[in-house]
C-alpha cells in the first residue's frame, strides 16, 4: 500500500471553535464545537477487556518482527468513511473477531494484527494513543549505521533493546472522573481540550457531534502521563480565571449582548493560548493510513525539553480540516528521553558532535545518557571514562 | 454564644442575623439531604446539619418560626428534632410559642415524615417530658389509630415503647402480644392477622402494606396489582403507572388535574420520548389545570412576566433526585403562565413545548436572560442551579452591568429560584449579588418564594423579616387550633 498523503506540519484547530470551559476541582474541560459535520466519517469504540495486548506491528501476529505490548488497551476505534462525502452510519464496533484472544492461568490475552488494520472496504480499526505511543517507542529504534566503538556491543549489533513507558489510567486521575461527569456536552461538540491544574493534559477531536458524545466517557480510559497524576493530587482547584464586561461601552441591551458575545470569544481565545504549545506547534507527523480522502497520520511535536511536549495521532481529511486527533503529554523525563536520541540520531550517533551541539562536554552528555536509562547502550569504558571525570569536576572547589 | 451578646454595633448584628437567616430558611427550602448533580448526599447532610444547629443555637425563635414558613418536609422535620432534643435551652417566655408550633407543624407533616420524627427522637436518646406529651399529642390526633399501628408498625412500636405511650384499643395488643393467636374486633387489625393466611385479605389491605405480603405469598404482580388498584393512594397510582403498563395491565385511573404540578412535571419527563410526543396536548392541558388548582389554593396575579428557565445537563439531577430541577423548571414555567397578564418563557435550550423539555446542553443563561429583558417585562423570574459556564458568569455579568447602567432604580424585578442546595458554601449558588436568589423546591412554593425574595435582596431590614417570621407563625397556629390535649403538653418541660 502506497501512502501519498503528505505529513502534517502542525495541528491547527480551523473550522473548529473553541468554547468557554467548565471548571471542575483542578480539571479545566474546553470543549471543541463544529457546526455542521458532513458526517462522512464517522468514528466507533470497541471495548477490548483483556489483561494484557500485544499488538504484530508488521502485521505477522506470531512472527519475528518487533510486538508492541500493552497491558492497558481498554478499547479501539474503528473508523467508517465514505470516499464521495456522503453520511455513514457507524457500525463498525459490530465485529465478531478481531485478533486472536488467548485464555488461560485466569487472564486474557489478545494478539492484534498491526495497529491500525483495514477491516472492510470503507473501515479501519486502530488502536488509539497505542498508536501515537508505539511511533515514539519507535523513534530512532534501529540505532547507528556506522558502527562507533563508543557504543555497546550488543546496541551495535542489535539496536535497542525493549523500550517502554509509563502511563497511568484516566481512572487514576484524581478528580476527572467527576470532572466528566458533571461535564455539560455542547449541541455541537466534537471535541475536548483536557487541562489539569491549567496543564494541557491532552486534546480529543472526532469528526461527529453523535460520535463525541457516545465517547465522553472514553477520555477516563485513556492514559495520561504521570506529570498529570501527580499534578491532579497536588492540585484541588484551577486558577480562578475571570473575563468581564466592559462596563464602558455598554449603553443598550443590544451593546451589552455585544460584549457579552466578546466576553464568550475571549474565553475561547484565551484557551487556544493556554493549548498553544500543542496547537499550532512544528510536529514531526508520519502517515499510517490512507482512507480515501482522510489520512491517519501519528506526529510528536518538536522536542524541546523547555516547554510542553506532545505526542498523539490525527486523521486529516485532504483540504486540511482536522477529523480526529488524540494526544499524550510527555512527562518531563520521557521528553528528555527522546531528546538525547533524536541529538544523537541528527548527529549520525557521533558523542563528540552531539555533545558540542548540546553546549555540553562529551562526558556530561553520557552522563546524562546514563541518567536516562540509556547506559546499557554505551560501551563500559566510555561509561567508567565519564564517570572519573565527573568525579574529578566534582572535587574542584 | 448569642451573636448579639458580641460587642460589635447592632446594625451590623442585625444585618448578620437577617443574612443567616435567610440563608438558612433559603436552605430548609431547596435542601433534602439527598444526592444533588454536583455534591454528594453526604455532603448536604453534613452541610445542613451546621447550618441547623448554627440557628438552633443562636436564633431559637426564629429556628422554630421557620416551621411556619413553608419549608420542606425534610427541614421541618430537622427542626422538630432539634428542638425538642435541646428543650432545655427555651426561653420561658416562649416556651407556649414554641410547643404550639411543634405540635400543628408535626400533625401537619405527612405520616410517614412525622413517624420518622418520632422514632428519630429515640434514636437520639431524646427523652424528655415534653417530647413524651409531643408523641402522645400527636398519636391523640389521629384519627384512626388502628391505620397507623398497621402501617407504621415498626416507628409506631419505637415510640410507644420510648414514649411509653397508652395506646388505644387494640393496638397495644396487636403491637406487642402474640399477633397468630387471636381474633380482633378492630376490622383492619383483623384483616391483616387474616392477610398472613389468606390471599383474599390482602387485597383489603393498603397497597404499601399489601405488597410485601403478595411478595411473600407469591402472588402473581399482574393479578396484585389489578386487584389491590382501589387501595392505592394517588401518589401510588402516580409511581406504579409504568409498572402496570409493564405487566399488561391498563394502569390505575390518575386524576391529572389533582396532582401536585411539581410531581406532574417530573412524571411527565419520566414517559419515554414517542409517548409524549403523542399525548403532548393532554400533558400540556394537564400541566395547565393543575397549576389552575395550585392558584386556587395560593392566588397569584402578576403583571408582564418573563421567565428565564435552566434546562442544561445539570438539571438531570442525579440518582436520587432525578431530573427534579428540571421538573421545578416546567412546574414554574406553568405556574407563572396561568398567573401572569402577559407570559414568555425563554429556554437555555429551546424546545417546542415544556413537555418535550430534555437535560441537555450546556448553561447559556446570559442569552435567553438578554432576550427576556428586551421583551421589557415588570418580573423576570429565573429557575436555575446557578452554575453557568457558557461564557462563566455571563449572566451574572449581565445582571450587574443591567443593573448598575441600564435600569439603575430597578424598574425590572429580577428574582433568582434556585432547586439545588449547594453544601460546599451552605447556601444556593447564587448568580449574581445584585438579584436575590431563593430556594424553590417545589414550583408550588413559588408565590411564597416571590414574597421572600425582598428578604434575600437585602432591601427589607431584620425587624421586617422577624415580623413576617411571626405573622407566619400566628397564621399557621391560627389555621390550625389546637385541641385541648395539645395544651397539656406546653406545660411540659
Amino acid at each position: 500500500m502506497t501512502i501519498h498523503a503528505t505529513p502534517i506540519s502542525h495541528i491547527s484547530l480551523d473550522g473548529l471553535e473553541i468554547a468557554p470551559s467548565q471548571v471542575r476541582g483542578a480539571m479545566r474541560l474546553v470543549p471543541l464545537l463544529r457546526r455542521g459535520a458532513p458526517g462522512d466519517l464517522r468514528l466507533a469504540r470497541r471495548n477490548y477487556r483483556d489483561d494484557l495486548t500485544i499488538v504484530a506491528t508488521k502485521g505477522e501476529m506470531f512472527g519475528r518482527d518487533p510486538h508492541y505490548v500493552s497491558s492497558y488497551a481498554p478499547h479501539g476505534m474503528v473508523i467508517d468513511w465514505s470516499e464521495d462525502g456522503s453520511p455513514v452510519v457507524s457500525n463498525g464496533a459490530q465485529i465478531a473477531k478481531d485478533g486472536e484472544q488467548l485464555r488461560g492461568c485466569g487472564m486474557s490475552l489478545r494478539v492484534l494484527s498491526r495497529m491500525a488494520k483495514r477491516e472492510a472496504a470503507n473501515r479501519l480499526r486502530f488502536l488509539p494513543l497505542h498508536l501515537a505511543m508505539e511511533g515514539f517507542l519507535s523513534l530512532f529504534f534501529s540505532g547507528p549505521e556506522i558502527a562507533w566503538q563508543e557504543f555497546s556491543r550488543k546496541f551495535r549489533n542489535n539496536g535497542f533493546e525493549s523500550r517502554w513507558e509509563l502511563a497511568v489510567s484516566g481512572r487514576r486521575i484524581d478528580g476527572l472522573e467527576e470532572a466528566l461527569r458533571v461535564f455539560e456536552i455542547h449541541e455541537d461538540q466534537v471535541g475536548m481540550l483536557v487541562f489539569v491544574a491549567d496543564e494541557m493534559a491532552s486534546a480529543f477531536v472526532v469528526s461527529h457531534p453523535d460520535d463525541y458524545r457516545a465517547l465522553h466517557e472514553t477520555l477516563l480510559l485513556d492514559f495520561y502521563g504521570e506529570l498529570l497524576y501527580q499534578y491532579a493530587l497536588l492540585w484541588n482547584t484551577a486558577i480562578p480565571l475571570d473575563i468581564s464586561v466592559h462596563d464602558e461601552k455598554v449603553t443598550d441591551l443590544a451593546s451589552l449582548r455585544a460584549e457579552i458575545t466578546r466576553v464568550r470569544d475571549d474565553w475561547g481565545k484565551f484557551h487556544g493560548f493556554m493549548a498553544s504549545d500543542l496547537i499550532g506547534r512544528t510536529t514531526i507527523s508520519k502517515p499510517v493510513y490512507q482512507a480515501g480522502p482522510f489520512a491517519l497520520q501519528r506526529f510528536i511535536t518538536t522536542l524541546d525539553p523547555k516547554i510542553e511536549n506532545h505526542i498523539g495521532e490525527a486523521i486529516v481529511r485532504d483540504d486540511g480540516m482536522l477529523e480526529y486527533l488524540k494526544t499524550f503529554r510527555l512527562s518531563g523525563a520521557q521528553t528528555r528521553r527522546a531528546y538525547l536520541l533524536s541529538q544523537l540520531s541528527a548527529h549520525e550517533w557521533q558523542l563528540d558532535a552531539a555533545a558540542e551541539a548540546l553546549q555540553t562536554t562529551r562526558h556530561e552528555l553520557v552522563h546524562r545518557l546514563e541518567r536516562a536509562g540509556f547506559g546499557y547502550i554505551l560501551n563500559p569504558q566510555v561509561l567508567a571514562e565519564a564517570q572519573t571525570a565527573m568525579w574529578k569536576k566534582r572535587r574542584v572547589p | 454564644m448569642t451573636v448579639t451578646s458580641l460587642n460589635i454595633p447592632q446594625a451590623r448584628a442585625n444585618q448578620v442575623a437577617r443574612e443567616d437567616l435567610v440563608m438558612f430558611i433559603n436552605a430548609c427550602f431547596a435542601c433534602t439531604g439527598q444526592r444533588e448533580f454536583y455534591s454528594s448526599g453526604f455532603d448536604q447532610r453534613v452541610s445542613i446539619d451546621f447550618l441547623h444547629h448554627y440557628i438552633l443555637g443562636n436564633y431559637r425563635l426564629l429556628y422554630a418560626r421557620t416551621l411556619a414558613a413553608g419549608v420542606n418536609h425534610f427541614g421541618q422535620a430537622q427542626i422538630l428534632v432539634n428542638l425538642l432534643a435541646t428543650g432545655r435551652d427555651t426561653p420561658p417566655e416562649h416556651r407556649a410559642e414554641e410547643n404550639a408550633l411543634i405540635g400543628a407543624a408535626l400533625r401537619a407533616l405527612p405520616p410517614h415524615r412525622a413517624w420518622n420524627v418520632l422514632e428519630s427522637l429515640r434514636k437520639r436518646g431524646v427523652n424528655n417530658r415534653r417530647s413524651r406529651a409531643v408523641a402522645r399529642d400527636y398519636l391523640a390526633s389521629r384519627s384512626d389509630p388502628s391505620f397507623h399501628v398497621v402501617k407504621y408498625r415498626r416507628q409506631f412500636l419505637a415510640s410507644a415503647i420510648h414514649a411509653h405511650l397508652v395506646l388505644p384499643g387494640e393496638t397495644g395488643v396487636f403491637l406487642f402480644e402474640d399477633r397468630s393467636k387471636r381474633t380482633f374486633q378492630t376490622p383492619l387489625l383483623e384483616t391483616f392477622r387474616q392477610a398472613q393466611y389468606s390471599a383474599e385479605a390482602i387485597y383489603k389491605l393498603p397497597y404499601s402494606i399489601a405488597e410485601g405480603l403478595a411478595a411473600r405469598k407469591g402472588l402473581k404482580r399482574e393479578v396484585f396489582l389489578e386487584r389491590i388498584a382501589p387501595q392505592m393512594t394517588s401518589h401510588e397510582k402516580l409511581r406504579l403507572q409504568r409498572t402496570s403498563e409493564r405487566a399488561g395491565l391498563d394502569a390505575p385511573m390518575l386524576d391529572w388535574e389533582r396532582l401536585p404540578l411539581t410531581r406532574l412535571a417530573l412524571f411527565i419527563l419520566s414517559m419515554p420520548w414517542a409517548e409524549r410526543r403523542q399525548k403532548q396536548e393532554q400533558l400540556e392541558e394537564a400541566l395547565r389545570a393543575s397549576a389552575r388548582h395550585t392558584l386556587r389554593a395560593a392566588p397569584m396575579r402578576l403583571g408582564r412576566v418573563a421567565a428565564v428557565l435552566d434546562n442544561s445537563y445539570s438539571t438531570s439531577g442525579s440518582q436520587e433526585k432525578r431530573r427534579r430541577p428540571l421538573a421545578v423548571a416546567i412546574a414554574a414555567h406553568s405556574l407563572l403562565q396561568e398567573a401572569s397578564g402577559t407570559y414568555r418563557s425563554f429556554w437555555t435550550s429551546p424546545m417546542d413545548s415544556p413537555v418535550m423539555a430534555a437535560p441537555r446542553g450546556q448553561t447559556d443563561l446570559a442569552t435567553p436572560l438578554l432576550d427576556a429583558l428586551e421583551w421589557k417585562p415588570d418580573l423576570v423570574v429565573i429557575v436555575s442551579d446557578g452554575f453557568e459556564n457558557d461564557p462563566p458568569r455571563g449572566a451574572a455579568e449581565a445582571l450587574r452591568v443591567f443593573r448598575e447602567r441600564l435600569d439603575p432604580l430597578g424598574k425590572t424585578t429580577i428574582v433568582h429560584c434556585n432547586p439545588v442546595f449547594h453544601s460546599d458554601d451552605f447556601t444556593l449558588q447564587e448568580l449574581s449579588p445584585y438579584v436575590p436568589t431563593v430556594g424553590l423546591r417545589d414550583a408550588e412554593d413559588l408565590p411564597t418564594m416571590l414574597g421572600f425574595a425582598r428578604f434575600a435582596s437585602g432591601a427589607a431590614p431584620l425587624s421586617e423579616l422577624e415580623t413576617y417570621l411571626a405573622a407566619r407563625a400566628a397564621h399557621f397556629l391560627g389555621a390550625a387550633p389546637l385541641p385541648e390535649e395539645a395544651k397539656e403538653s406546653e406545660e411540659g418541660e
